[in-house]
């Protein structure tokens, strides 16, 4: 028997800290694991205690690149807990912000994660000074595009990371309107770098196909990441309050991260751009479409690499869905909706940048969080991503060890995980007796 | 700060490393913010010998500066801090889970038995430390970015202090 195994100690450019074991066994795959290797921080019995009022900016520390996707979704499990409603300009307020966090976010994941993979480099940082060279032209692009995204979310919300403004029922702190159309102008400036971005993916020709099974929310307003029903590829539909019956966690024994299949099938499923873009297109604001309808043929798609193309057309979609409100939105002063705490059960249900984010909280009648529990995209992709591998490596196995380290991160980076994201929580379930 | 190409001394460059633990990585996704603004000058003063963000090729060796973000979670992790302090002239703790442990330390805070218990599990499988550790409780630390995520003006200053001191820029 001739064993073999091919490892990765630490796969580089993602958020936070994972490795890769592949065991071979006579040429073939005998086991393969996609291991998290960020600590947990348990973030989820921290809060048990604490004030309502404290606990969405505590959260939104669970994750540094979409801080704000936590502290949106804890917001909305504590509102509707208290049966908060809020009002059509904080939602409306949040969406932009929202628009801005995923122009950065996804940008930050294209422009310098996987770019240096396009470009045949190891990184950013080895792009020639040639003005004229195609890597350093994407390479300022990038610039633009993120900080466009950075400054829209800092003037509505406060900050890109850990905003200030957003409150239990509202703001603290209103946006100041007369910056709204120097913002327009520089989303419009931003346009044609977003639609050479999306060109550069159109093209790409990296192709992983595996049959999966999509989850996403749609039904909201529009191509809209805050609001709707959970659906998937066969048209199910699950409202937020029962997603978690909807699936199975999965303990990884050599994973600090918990995975999760569908609690009828056991499959495995993909959330993120991909589900979004294959199973939510046709909302995609117009302008939006008519730009990308090149590349939008492409979907549905069940190739992983068009992760990275879906993420280039959101970003697209949201700063046209951004330029649109700011041209119509009237700011006027109002107060964060308050009423006396009471006691109550409420789920919050959001699309983070990298997929479905779940919230629920549990608060008592003196307004004390007394259970929460929080399911994120990177832990709901983990079996997908090893399926995916398995597959890669079970086709590939004759090609040279370097090569098959290299594409293997690819395939992982296409994903975009997110290990801070997925490690936080107390998972297991446990028979109380 | 922005480092003038007229203020070069010669062609020496500040060797940087740039590592994250236990931490959400927010002065990370700060630092990419920055380099909008700052990655064509600084491509001029800085290596980036360790930056595991942006590349695959990482070494510990030599640093001039070290910058630490995040707190000390397991025996593996304190191990790999001293490392780094062994192969860095300067090291400089970055954001508040770095700086104070928090919140990146708030299991420490989890007295409830019933709690514990079930955090054993994880304790158990994984190598966690009894306590998550600031990362001055570690290692020596030169100096210290606060602010969740660090301060970037103070970010800029103290990396513009180090890259005169070693005499890169006047």
């Amino acid at each position: 028997m001739h064993t073999e195994d091919i490892t990765i100690d630490n796969i580089t450019k993602v958020e936070g800290s994972a490795g890769l074991k592949v065991s071979i066994v006579d040429g073939k795959v005998s086991d393969l694991e996609f291991i998290v290797k960020d600590y947990r921080r348990f973030y989820t019995e921290a809060v048990k205690g604490k004030p309502i009022i404290a606990v969405p900016s505590f959260l939104s520390r669970i994750c540094g690149t979409c801080s704000v996707a936590h502290l949106f979704a804890a917001l909305e499990a504590i509102e509707k807990s208290q049966e908060i409603k809020n009002s059509e300009q904080t939602m409306l307020l949040r969406r932009l912000a929202y628009d801005g966090l995923m122009i950065r976010d996804h940008a930050l994941h294209l422009y310098f994660f996987v770019l240096p993979d396009v470009l045949g480099i190891d990184s950013i940082l080895d792009i020639p000074d040639d003005p004229n060279s195609k890597g350093h032209q994407l390479l300022h692009d990038s610039f633009a595009v993120k900080k466009v995204g950075s400054e829209l979310s800092t003037a509505i919300v406060g900050a890109i990371i850990h905003a200030p403004f957003p409150t239990v029922g509202g703001f603290l702190k209103l946006p100041d309107q007369t910056k709204f159309p120097d913002l327009v102008h520089q989303l419009e400036e931003t346009r044609p770098k977003v639609l050479k971005l999306v060109e550069l993916f159109g093209i790409w020709e990296e192709t992983l196909v595996r049959n999966s099974d999509y989850l996403c929310l749609a039904g909201g307003n529009g191509y809209d990441f805050l609001a709707g029903e959970i659906v998937n590829s066969n048209g199910r539909r699950v409202p937020e309050e029962e997603f978690h019956s909807f699936l199975k966690s999965v303990v990884i024994p050599y994973s600090q991260a918990e995975g999760y299949v569908f609690s009828d099938s056991h499959e495995d499923y993909l959330v993120g751009s991909l589900a979004r873009i294959n199973l939510n297109r046709q909302t995609l604001n117009p302008r939006t479409q008519t730009d990308t309808a090149k590349y939008l043929a492409k979907f549905p798609s069940n190739n992983v690499f068009h992760n990275n193309l879906a993420q280039a057309v959101e970003i697209l979609q949201c700063i046209d869905d951004a330029i649109e409100i700011l041209q119509s939105i009237k700011v006027v002063d109002e107060k964060p909706v308050k009423k006396p705490a009471k006691a109550g059960t409420g789920v919050g249900v959001i699309e983070a940048p990298r997929g479905i984010l779940y919230h629920l909280a549990e608060v008592n009648g003196s307004g004390m969080i007394t259970n929460y529990d929080v399911i994120v995209p990177t832990s709901q992709n983990q079996i997908n991503i090893e399926n995916d591998l398995k597959k890669y490596f079970g086709e590939n196995l004759q090609k040279d060890r370097e090569i098959l380290r290299l594409e293997a991160q690819k395939i992982i980076r296409a994903y975009d995980p997110c290990m801070s994201c997925a490690t936080n929580f107390l998972t297991i379930e446990w028979n109380e007796e | 700060m922005t480092v003038m190409a007229t203020e070069l001394v010669g062609t020496k460059k500040l060797v940087v490393g740039w590592f994250s633990f236990t931490c959400c990585e927010d002065s990370t996704i700060l630092l990419t913010e920055l380099l909008n603004d700052h990655l064509d000058q600084w491509k001029k003063v800085v290596e980036f010998r360790y930056f595991k963000a942006l590349k695959t090729k990482n070494e510990i060796r030599e640093l001039d500066v070290a910058f630490i973000e995040g707190a000390i979670s397991s025996p593996k992790q304190a191990k790999e801090v001293l490392t780094i302090r062994e192969n860095a002239k300067y090291v400089v703790a970055v954001g508040a889970c770095a700086v104070t442990g928090l919140p990146s330390a708030s299991r420490n805070n989890l007295v409830d038995e019933k709690t514990n218990y079930k955090l054993y599990w994880y304790f158990s499988h994984f190598d966690y430390s009894d306590k998550v550790q600031k990362l001055s409780e570690v290692i020596k630390i030169d100096d210290q970015i606060n602010g969740c995520p660090m301060n970037a003006e103070v970010f800029m200053s103290t990396l513009n202090r180090y890259l005169k001191e070693f005499g890169i820029v006047h």
